[in-house]
């Protein structure tokens, strides 16, 4: 093969597209066990009390159910992560509406949905608190001394003196809704368990070692009696990051109860009401610039609604908070931050994870900033960008090169930004429908936090077979993203090979070794270097013992192989992660190397406002971002596109409303996610520029494009109507409010 | 429809196949083609007749399967995504999906390739706004739609140059 990238850059077939198209492709509910029992859970009717008696209705014939509470449990019970908080079923109290009390299961699915509606649960209620204002004030204390899961204080320079050196001091409030991750598969699991083999669970998931981590304890089962296989997934999205892991410890204990297989599939209702969704947040911003707009102050106190459990919350909080003060140079910054507990059920992982709330806060203020200095939003930001050699509110230097400058004028070329800036002002007056256009500039981290990856210690295996096919083996999932593709092409060209002799193996706990979770747009430039590097070692082990020459043909590749089998037995190369020369982070003062690599980006939103029908529409849409190199262009492009869609979703339509803690629209019909008649075209560029750590040059790319489209959308909501919205998603009610807000009666 | 124990009997042609089945009368056809027929390309992602997972063609329509009584589709001639392929050879929607990155997590994409085969039906060349409108009953997650579009857009070419 070609010396020079022959795979890195090509659009390859979607490994797995032809069984995904043909519908060949076996997701967990098209798995069928023989004599297999249906499993449901009988949940929390109330956000917060203590289980004063649970009555079975008598006209069930309960000697035919699997019936299994708290007390059943053979090991801990909790979920373990990084508290063990998290009751698998709760026994005592309550600490959310719909957590789970009771299992129950049967082989007939209909008969079992009226048991679970025969079970109830008396519950003697206490007084529960849903907002982080009621929280933070301690109006119940509902977790802990403080009902705070975890706090973060970065400073940068001196701010308390910094002050006196702002001539013009601006402050704002922001805050966004939840989301629900909304992946078309709802999450369900297969579990086969009993004291002898152990468990094991087959499943919808993003992090088959999350769950195994879970299970362990729960069962007190030795490690290797438990084992968790990923099923195809039809998307996660960080939605099935963590909560896969309850639901395998449900399914797991029917079956160590009943002796049989057990399948649990939620439906949409029970998925939406009960599992994870985005942070709620609010973020208040005082900043402080001279008067020729630059930035010398910025004090941000970010919080986010963690729900009843602490979950994953400080990982959230943490991303949150290192981003907050986004791609901007700033020689004093304070940013605090909390992450607190309500009575909602736990929210978690969500693309972004964190990032998009402190974002969306940020990017509105920076248009507020820019107008209190009388400078136009563009102008502003170019003279705060960080540059090469700048150090960031973590105080991380940039020693990559970033450009952000240059991002915003090719963003600005796609989008003709100036030029429709100036026709809507002159066009919109008197104009019902009115045109505005916003954008927002932005960074996003790659792979886990700090020293995160380093505790992670990520495994891959590369394996070759006799026939000279060569094996991945990582338990790095593919939900949609493309790892299989990629995880092809790094190891096809690492090798010299054709795409087609490289199998990915099956996420198989027994079978993969741990490569960390699927999440933290780690996968491909933390795990794909991985595997990367697994390949070269394969290749180095058959040229070291002589079985192949440094140029070699496929045929010799395969030929090498069989003799390297035949003669010395497996053929197999492990690396695990070290992390680049020259990163360092200090976890107590929440400084230095945040993330090895950060992608840049600028997004440019146009929209159109109606002024009488407060409907919002997004006309265009122009996402410009810098992401090394990029290493599959339609899987690339396509992560961007998809992750537009969600935030536009984020940013008007997807409205989660609450009641006494509980989502009350949990249904496709008024939970409105965007169709293909709503949104507007994505247009999508790419500024390559290598990252010398990252497999082919690539960073990571899967969470950026939920950062910057919120922002964006109601600066240009604010261009084209002068409102200035502070809240997501800006529904028409929201619109309305605003719009009303501005004209004073009688006008 | 004849009965017997409550349950009735339905006769379906099922990808060009005879099938009989004994079924509940309210059984929801997408159980009946899952649970029945071991035909689980075809998915629920609702319940509830708004994200599209579950449509199959029957008579020349496309329909949620999840919305219909098994009982509706008694003499009925239907097609599921397993119906679409000629043995290894792909429909070309299912190739350009699969060229083009229409598909992703691929849990919307059999819905989404009748839908398009649909559309492509009633409508062989169409503009922009009927593949929007054309798809607007099939959620899709991933893809933000954009490359689902090219897919249909590919097809309906590919299809004009044989």
């Amino acid at each position: 093969m070609h010396a020079d990238s022959p795979l890195i850059g090509q659009p390859i077939p979607r490994k797995e597209g032809r069984d995904k198209v043909t519908g060949r492709a076996r997701y967990v509910d098209d798995l069928v066990f023989p004599a297999m029992l249906h499993g449901a859970t009988v949940r929390s009717p109330a956000a917060r009390g203590r289980i004063r008696a649970i009555h079975f209705d008598e006209t069930i014939p309960w000697n035919e159910f699997t019936v299994v509470t708290a007390k059943e449990i053979p090991g801990e019970n909790c979920i373990a992560l990084i508290l063990h908080d998290q009751p698998c079923l709760a026994a005592d109290a309550v600490n959310h509406p719909e957590e789970p009390v009771v299992l129950l299961a049967h082989a007939d699915k209909y008969l079992l949905e009226e048991a679970r509606r025969a079970v109830r649960i008396e519950i003697e209620p206490l007084p529960a608190i849903f907002t982080i204002e009621d929280s933070l004030a301690k109006k119940e204390v509902i977790w802990g001394e403080d009902n705070v899961f975890k706090k973060f204080l970065v400073e940068k320079g001196d701010i308390d003196s910094a002050w006196t050196s702002a001539e013009i001091i601006v402050e704002g409030e922001y805050a966004t809704g939840a989301q629900e991750q909304l992946y078309i598969e709802p999450n369900g699991m297969i579990a086969v368990a009993n004291p002898r083999d152990g468990v094991t669970v087959w499943g919808s998931m993003q992090c088959p070692y999350y769950v195994h981590k879970a299970l362990v304890p729960l069962f007190a089962l030795p490690k290797e009696k438990v084992r968790v296989v990923q099923t195809e997934t039809g998307g996660g999205f960080g939605g099935k990051e963590e909560y896969p892991s309850m639901i395998a410890a449900h399914a797991a204990l029917l079956a160590w109860k009943s002796g049989k297989p057990v399948k649990m599939i939620y439906d949409r209702a029970e998925d939406m009401v009960a599992t994870t969704k985005r942070h709620p947040s609010r973020t208040r911003h005082r900043t402080g610039v001279t008067r020729d707009g630059k930035l010398v102050a910025m004090e941000i106190d970010f919080a986010i609604d963690g729900g009843a459990y602490c979950t994953l919350s400080p990982v959230v909080l943490s991303r949150g908070t290192i981003h907050a003060a986004g791609p901007y140079e700033c020689p004093n910054v304070r940013i605090r931050s909390r992450a607190v507990a309500t009575n909602t059920p736990p929210h978690g992982a969500f693309r972004g994870f964190g990032a998009p709330q402190s974002i969306f806060a940020l990017e509105r203020h920076m248009d507020k900033v820019a107008q209190a200095c009388g400078l136009s939003p563009e102008e502003f930001r170019a003279r705060n960008f960080i540059r090469t050699g700048g150090t960031l509110a973590v105080s991380q230097i940039i020693h990559e090169s970033v450009d952000l400058p240059r991002l915003m004028e090719r963003a600005f070329a796609l989008s003709d930004y100036p030029a429709k800036r100036e026709r809507f002002a002159r066009e919109n007056p008197g104009a019902r429908v009115k045109k505005g256009i916003g954008f927002a500039s932005f960074m996003h981290g790659a792979g886990f936090t700090g020293s995160g990856e380093e505790f992670l210690a990520s495994v891959v295996s590369v394996e070759a077979t006799a026939e000279g096919r060569v094996r991945v083996l990582a338990a790095s999932t593919e939900i949609g993203q493309g790892t299989n593709t990629v995880f092809t092409q790094i190891a096809a060209e690492a090798l010299g090979l054709d795409p087609a002799l490289v199998e990915i193996a099956p996420p198989d706990t027994a079978a993969v070794p741990n490569s960390g979770p699927t999440v933290a747009s780690r996968t491909t430039m933390i795990v794909g270097k991985l595997v990367q590097s697994a390949a070269l070692g394969l290749k180095q082990a058959l040229t070291a013992g002589e079985f192949l020459r440094e140029e070699y043909s496929q045929e010799e590749f395969q030929r090498a192989c069989a003799d390297y089998i035949a003669q010395r037995g497996v053929l197999r190369s492990t690396v695990q992660y070290t992390p680049p020369p020259g990163i360092h982070w200090d976890d107590e003062k929440y400084q230095g190397d945040a993330y090895g690599a950060y992608a840049w980006a600028v997004y440019v939103a146009e929209v159109s406002v109606d002024t009488a029908t407060f409907e919002i529409r997004v006309d265009d849409f122009v996402a410009v971002q810098e992401v090394g190199r990029v290493i599959h262009p339609v899987l690339a492009a396509g992560q961007i596109e998809g992750g537009v869609a969600q935030a536009i979703g984020y940013a008007l339509y997807e409205n989660v409303v609450w009641h006494e803690g509980r989502m009350v629209n949990a249904q496709m019909t008024n939970y409105i996610m965007p169709t293909s008649a709503d949104l507007p075209p994505i247009r999508v560029h790419f500024e390559e520029n290598p990252y010398p750590f990252g497999p082919g040059g690539a960073k990571g790319i899967g969470e950026l494009p939920m950062d910057g489209p919120a922002p964006a959308i109601v600066n240009a909501i604010e261009n084209a109507t002068g409102a200035s919205i502070t809240q997501i998603p800006v529904t028409p009610e929201v619109l309305m409010e605003a719009l009303l807000e501005k004209v004073p009666s009688g006008e | 429809m004849p009965k017997k124990n409550g349950k009735i009997k339905i006769t379906m042609r099922v990808n060009g196949g005879e099938h009989c089945a004994e079924v509940w009368p309210m059984a929801r056809l997408l159980d009946v083609l899952r649970e029945e027929l071991h035909l689980t390309g075809t998915k629920e992602g609702c319940g509830e007749g708004e994200c599209g997972a579950c449509a199959v063609l029957l008579d020349s329509e496309l329909v949620n399967s999840c919305l219909l009584p098994a009982s509706q589709a008694d003499g009925a001639s239907i097609t599921t995504i397993e119906g679409v392929a000629h043995g290894e050879e792909l429909h070309a929607v299912q190739r350009a999906f699969l060229e083009h990155g229409g598909a992703q997590c691929g849990i919307c994409t059999p819905g989404m390739v009748l839908a398009a085969m649909n559309l492509l039906a009633k409508c062989p060349n169409p503009t922009e706004a009927d593949i929007r409108m054309g798809l607007a009953g099939n959620l899709c997650r991933c893809t933000g739609y954009m490359k689902i579009f090219e897919s249909v857009i590919a097809a309906y070419k590919q299809k004009g140059d044989r």
